[in-house]
């Protein structure tokens, strides 16, 4: 039967396929990516919509926009150092102090039952406060500078590294724990070299969340009483009606979001790759 | 857990949220910022309390979680066949897989100018807007257990003779459902966040959000924006333990072979 010799090639497709996407599955997608750009094109040149410009002169906006910059300086043009580097600078900044903090404050918490009993209503309450409610209160307590922004980010994707540090640490198998004791480790030794590493998988999924929550942050902070980033670069072709402008604007995002999930995978295989072995060794046990 | 543990917990519990409350009124009564910006948590906590007598903010309120009803139903029934279809079908799911990867970096929140700019500052903009950004976590959840279904589980319901469709109704989806309700339940909490941000950054008519602008841009309102943020906090800690509840009545029996 066809089907039965098909059925097998499913479960052997990568088991978390929407966290590695690897360059043969973007080959193979290819073609679905580029039928739908032509249908679009199609529709966009026959419409003339006002609205929707084709996908080719938005590439070609982001191309002119910012990649036409002088050699010395990557191609890139004073626009993109007015609206890209900025962004991704704050986005970036404010991401590594959440990871900062979320994994420090998370060991800690984790290590503590009295310690996460006390704290887990607090955390639950500030993290369900949404993030661009803040935007005011930031804006009354830090101003329209770099750091509102920066801390907006990082108060936003925090949460999620810091909740799944504190379930990974939590759940440490104590059998770990009581041979690192056997042997006599020192504290710090116990937390590098056990706790930590037991915990990274988890640490790792939710740094990877917080990514996605930077870069939203990143373009909320950007959308008010801003002067730079990409942000403001939208806003401001909406304001002036610049429909290809601004849709270059997304894209720009979107390619962003793409290349942070690629490169963040690739650090995440690179860096795990201890413990994926390890759960591939046991699933085939 | 033993009852006294438990006790032990929750006492706990109270103990961290009055240490919390009595921590940021110290914070707030220090004055390091001027009380107009920053007003005491003891008279947030009041304002609290009288907003949620105030009949406008209640149509804030009730305007905000309608549309998040709504907008949740929709993105619900967008992507739960959607994701029975790419989940269940090998080909669609290739066909698929690199167009959502392409669209779902996009963030919503980004879409805002252009849905204003198309659709004006009404309520399609807000509905739009949120239901694309609940689409994706039911749709990942939602294939991801379609997809991962045990094949021993499948081919046994298809040794006893059970059809695609039997097998899909039978084996495939009682054993996604629970993958698909945490989908639901995370889109559930990001989506009212999305939506308040939504609200805040146009302006739209009514909400929580815009009720947060008008009373940040008025000024001397200070304890009505932090008291609103406060009530859009308890509002998205109670539907994330609701469901939470929910969740473990409902799919306990796959809770237990999951972690035991």
């Amino acid at each position: 039967m066809s089907t039965s010799l098909f059925k097998p090639s499913l479960s052997n497709l990568p088991r978390r396929w929407w966290m590695a996407p690897g360059a043969s599955d973007l080959f193979v997608g290819l073609g679905p990516v580029l039928a739908l750009l032509f249908v679009w094109e199609a529709a966009a040149q026959a419409e003339h919509s006002l609205f929707f410009p084709p996908p080719t002169a938005v590439f070609v906006r982001v191309y002119q926009l910012w990649l036409t910059g002088p050699a010395d300086h990557l191609f890139l043009t004073d626009a993109a150092f007015r609206d890209v580097i900025p962004s991704i600078g704050r986005m970036l900044a404010g991401w590594c102090a959440a990871l900062g903090i979320g994994i420090l404050c998370g060991t800690v918490i984790g290590r503590s039952r009295v310690i996460s009993d006390l704290l887990t209503p607090g955390i639950e309450f500030v993290r369900a406060v949404p993030s661009p409610a803040l935007i005011p209160v930031f804006l009354i307590l830090l101003g329209t500078e770099t750091t509102m922004r920066v801390t907006l980010i990082a108060f936003g994707s925090v949460w999620p590294i810091l909740l799944n540090t504190i379930d990974g640490v939590a759940r440490i198998e104590p059998r770990l724990l009581d041979t690192a004791r056997i042997f006599d480790f020192p504290r710090s030794a116990t937390i590098f070299r056990v706790v930590l590493p037991f915990a990274a998988p988890k640490i790792c999924a939710g740094a990877r969340i917080a990514t996605s929550t930077a870069v939203i942050l990143m373009v909320v902070s950007e959308l008010v009483a801003s002067a730079d980033g990409i942000g403001h670069h939208i806003v401001d072709a909406q304001q002036l009606f610049l429909m290809t402008d601004m849709w270059a604007g997304i894209v720009l995002l979107a390619g962003i979001g793409f290349t942070l999930n690629l490169i963040f995978s690739a650090f995440e295989r690179r860096m795990l790759r201890w413990h994926f072995a390890a759960r591939g060794r046991a699933e085939r046990q | 857990m033993p009852t006294s543990a438990r006790w032990d917990t929750i006492g706990r519990y109270v103990l961290g949220l009055i240490g919390l409350l009595a921590l940021a009124e110290c914070v707030t009564r220090l004055e390091l910022v001027p009380a107009i910006y920053l007003p005491h948590a003891s008279t947030i906590m009041v304002r609290v309390w009288f907003l949620l007598q105030d009949r406008s903010f209640l149509e804030n309120l009730l305007a905000t979680l309608y549309v998040w009803a709504f907008a949740l139903a929709v993105s619900t029934f967008i992507s739960v066949p959607l994701a029975i279809a790419l989940g269940s079908s090998d080909i669609a799911f290739r066909i698929a897989c690199p167009i959502i990867d392409l669209i779902r970096p996009i963030p919503s929140v980004c879409l805002i100018p252009l849905a204003v700019i198309v659709w004006g500052q009404g309520l399609f903009t807000k509905i739009f807007l949120v239901t694309y950004a609940m689409t994706w976590p039911i749709l990942y959840n939602g294939i991801y257990g379609v997809h991962d279904v045990d094949p021993v589980t499948i081919q046994s319901a298809r040794c006893f003779g059970l059809r695609r469709a039997a097998v899909l109704r039978h084996v495939s989806l009682p054993s996604a459902a629970p993958f698909m309700f945490t989908g639901f339940r995370v889109a559930a909490t990001v989506g009212l966040i999305v939506l308040i941000g939504v609200e805040l950054l146009t302006g739209l008519d009514k909400g929580i959000g815009a009720f947060i602008l008008h009373n940040s841009v008025t000024g001397g309102q200070a304890e009505s924006v932090f008291a609103a943020a406060a009530i859009a906090g308890f509002l998205g800690l109670a539907i994330n333990l609701g469901l939470e509840a929910v969740d473990r009545r409902a799919f306990l029996w796959s809770r237990v072979d999951r972690y035991e």
